[in-house]
């Protein structure tokens, strides 16, 4: 066999031309590569800021009131409730709406002003712990620097030297801070929502390129059972990847399942036809395999780094955190984190149940309408 | 279906001014066809000449862009799902499941088809086939002349009254096209319209009329016999050793539409016999070589029509 540069450029020259052919394709690939970057890179923050914060205030005092403004005027807390009413600011805790409940217990003011020492406390939520460290390290130093300018006065001595409260923190759901225990349920999020997708992005751009679309497009088939029919057998395969990634996270990884199994099971039937919802839409959108898999790719990108899941959610931009909102993965990763590590029930899952829902209403509409009866 | 579906003479295809756009090409041009039922209709033309085009429109595959009809007695444009229950369409490239079995195909369609006795019916048609030993081996690994023969069963499954068939024969060897065709036969005695377009000359003449597309424009229509003679065309055939040396000779003779080899013998057709025999007349009387006139066939005609279309 003679090796020839000629016939290697004949096939070069060759693949060019075809693939100059797609331009689709090979906008996909000069496109999708750069909006990832800039969205990822402005995104991404490893050092998360303007967390969502409680503060439940039992104390009249002006100090109480300076701690409260310390932590409005810091960059790491952004305070979004004030309450007289601990279990109340427990609650938005165990909602998820905020990641932080700082206590200022009744007399704090006058406990300080007899050098007392009175506690604050700070109750976190570590489901994912990565959230929250820097921000509890930033504690202290907040309070004590908004207390600083208040102790004049008679009260000056206690401005120099250590701190006149003790700062408490109790790290809730997660107390050791095990990042098992937020990364592995937060995997089967990322794991089912990767082979959801494949499974059904190819459904009908095989069927097109194969010849075979033409054909159930003459027999009397209506889009709805197609779709149905090409979802529902990958409900029961997604049914069995969940079993086996829930069963590894309980025995090897030991990761704590305190909620409700049947409504996890809700949760994930949901997540999973979402999912398969996404992909048959792609198939519908897509005009060869290829393009397929570059959206299939476009969307798990976010689903894995805007989602909550490789980075805190709570530290990204508000225009990412937008669009986190509308993947099923960060809806999903609240719900299976909030059952299994929180003891959620229903009622504070649901705000994550219907952006699932509706997502998938949405994307189903789509595909329907995207799919053509005829060959035109 | 309407009562006058029913009755005999009735339409199985009835459309006018058939029309299809794809941009700014005219791919069917306002093309009128009317297809008794219980007749086998030939469908002909060059390649890209706008056969399969029509076909998908008569079965509800592709959007009319213009003109009206029914098909089986109900509107193209408004009940294209009722059609496609009652037509069997074959395409003309291979379209079942390559990975299924041919069992599993059948199967398939017969439960898309929602046919209460779909498992008699696949077993009745594995039999007749002749496939009840290769059942379970894929349809993706059958030769041309099975894979058109499992089609056609699959998309007889249902008992259409109405068969489209898009070049069923291509590629297929000469017996199998034989048998294919006294099954259409067969069929067509059974009461079921076919239409079915094709190259093939041979099987233009089983059919009970042909019609003649070209650029998207019917341009001849009716039974073979009327088709030639409607061409005005008048043919001679030279025989002999050195034949072949006068074909550059004789085109573009006064005269002389068309010239050309069928087989060893050389044609000559052209429209106007005074000026044609004019053309052939240096010809006769030359030795080993014989001039005879001939009737036109089919194929003298189309390529005729095709040429004249240039």
């Amino acid at each position: 066999m003679s090796f020839s540069i000629a016939r290697i450029y004949a096939v070069l020259v060759k693949e060019f031309l075809q693939m100059r052919r797609d331009r689709v394709t090979l906008g996909m690939i000069v496109g999708v590569p750069l909006m990832q970057l800039f969205l990822f890179g402005f995104a991404i923050n490893f050092n998360p800021k303007a967390l969502p914060t409680a503060v439940s205030i039992d104390d009249p005092g002006v100090f109480a009131r300076s701690v409260a403004a310390g932590l409005r005027n810091s960059s790491y807390f952004e305070v979004v409730a004030v309450t007289n009413s601990p279990s109340g600011a427990r609650r938005l805790l165990q909602e998820g709406k905020v990641l932080f409940v700082v206590e200022i217990p009744v007399n704090f003011t006058r406990d300080i002003v007899r050098g007392a020492k009175p506690d604050l406390l700070v109750e976190a939520d570590a489901t994912d712990p990565a959230a929250g460290g820097f921000a509890i390290a930033a504690l202290n130093g907040i309070a004590a620097a908004a207390l600083r300018d208040d102790l004049t006065g008679p009260l000056a001595a206690r401005a120099q030297g250590p701190p006149p409260f003790n700062l408490v923190t109790h790290l809730l759901y997660n107390p050791e801070s095990n990042t098992r225990y937020s990364i592995v349920p937060g995997l089967l999020a990322v794991i089912l929502t990767m082979t959801m997708v494949l499974m059904t992005c190819l459904a009908l751009t095989r069927e097109r390129e194969r010849g075979t679309y033409e054909n159930l497009l003459a027999m009397p088939a209506t889009p709805v059972e197609i779709m149905i029919g090409k979802i529902a057998p990958n409900i029961v395969i997604g049914a069995i990847q969940s079993a086996i990634i829930l069963a590894v996270a309980k025995y090897v990884f030991a990761v704590p399942m305190i909620g409700s199994l049947p409504l996890l099971g809700l949760g994930l039937t949901l997540y999973i036809v979402a999912n398969l919802a996404v992909g048959y839409t792609f198939s519908t959108l897509a005009q060869n395999q290829l393009q397929a898999m570059q959206m299939t790719v476009f969307f798990l990108l976010p689903s894995i780094l805007l989602s909550g899941f490789a980075f805190p959610f709570a530290g990204m931009p508000r225009w990412a955190q937008y669009i986190g909102e509308v993947l099923p993965a960060t809806h999903f990763l609240r719900i299976v984190r909030g059952i299994l590590l929180k003891n959620n029930g229903a009622p504070e899952i649901w705000p994550d149940v219907w952006p699932l829902l509706l997502f998938t209403l949405a994307v189903v509409t789509l595909a329907l309408a995207r799919f053509r009866r005829t060959l035109d | 279906m309407s009562g006058a579906g029913k009755s005999a003479g009735a339409l199985a295809i009835d459309v006018k001014g058939l029309t299809k756009r794809f941009g700014r090409k005219l791919a069917v041009d306002h093309i009128d066809i009317a297809v008794p039922e219980g007749e086998v209709w030939g469908f002909l033309g060059p390649n890209g000449s706008g056969k399969t085009t029509t076909i998908r429109m008569l079965c509800g595959l592709l959007r009319v862009d213009d003109g009206e009809g029914t098909c089986l007695g109900l509107d193209i444009r408004s009940e294209a799902e009722a059609i496609k229950r009652q037509v069997g369409y074959m395409t003309q490239r291979f379209s079942f499941w390559e990975d299924l079995s041919i069992r599993e195909n059948l199967e398939f369609v017969a439960r898309l088809y929602r046919l209460p006795d779909g498992r008699a019916k696949v077993e009745g048609t594995l039999e007749r086939l002749g496939l009840v030993k290769r059942q379970a081996q894929l349809a993706g690994e059958l030769s041309g002349g099975w894979k058109q023969r499992m089609a056609l069963a699959a998309c007889m499954l249902h008992d259409p009254k109405l068969l489209l068939l898009d070049e069923p024969t291509a590629g297929v060897d000469p017996k199998a096209r034989r048998d294919f065709w006294e099954q259409i036969h067969a069929l067509s005695e059974q009461g079921l319209t076919v239409l079915v377009s094709t190259h093939y000359m041979d099987e233009a003449e089983r059919c009970d009329r042909i019609a003649y597309i070209l650029n998207g424009k019917l341009v001849a229509q009716g039974s073979v016999g009327e088709v030639i003679e409607q061409s005005g065309l008048s043919t001679f055939v030279l025989e002999g050793a050195h034949v072949r040396h006068f074909l550059s000779e004789l085109q573009g003779k006064p005269g002389v539409d068309y010239a050309g080899f069928f087989g060893a013998a050389l044609h000559v057709s052209g429209r106007d016999r005074a000026a044609l025999e004019a053309a052939i007349a240096p010809y006769r009387g030359r030795p080993a070589i014989a001039v005879s006139e001939t009737p036109p066939n089919l194929e003298d005609v189309f390529i005729l029509l095709q040429e004249e279309a240039k």
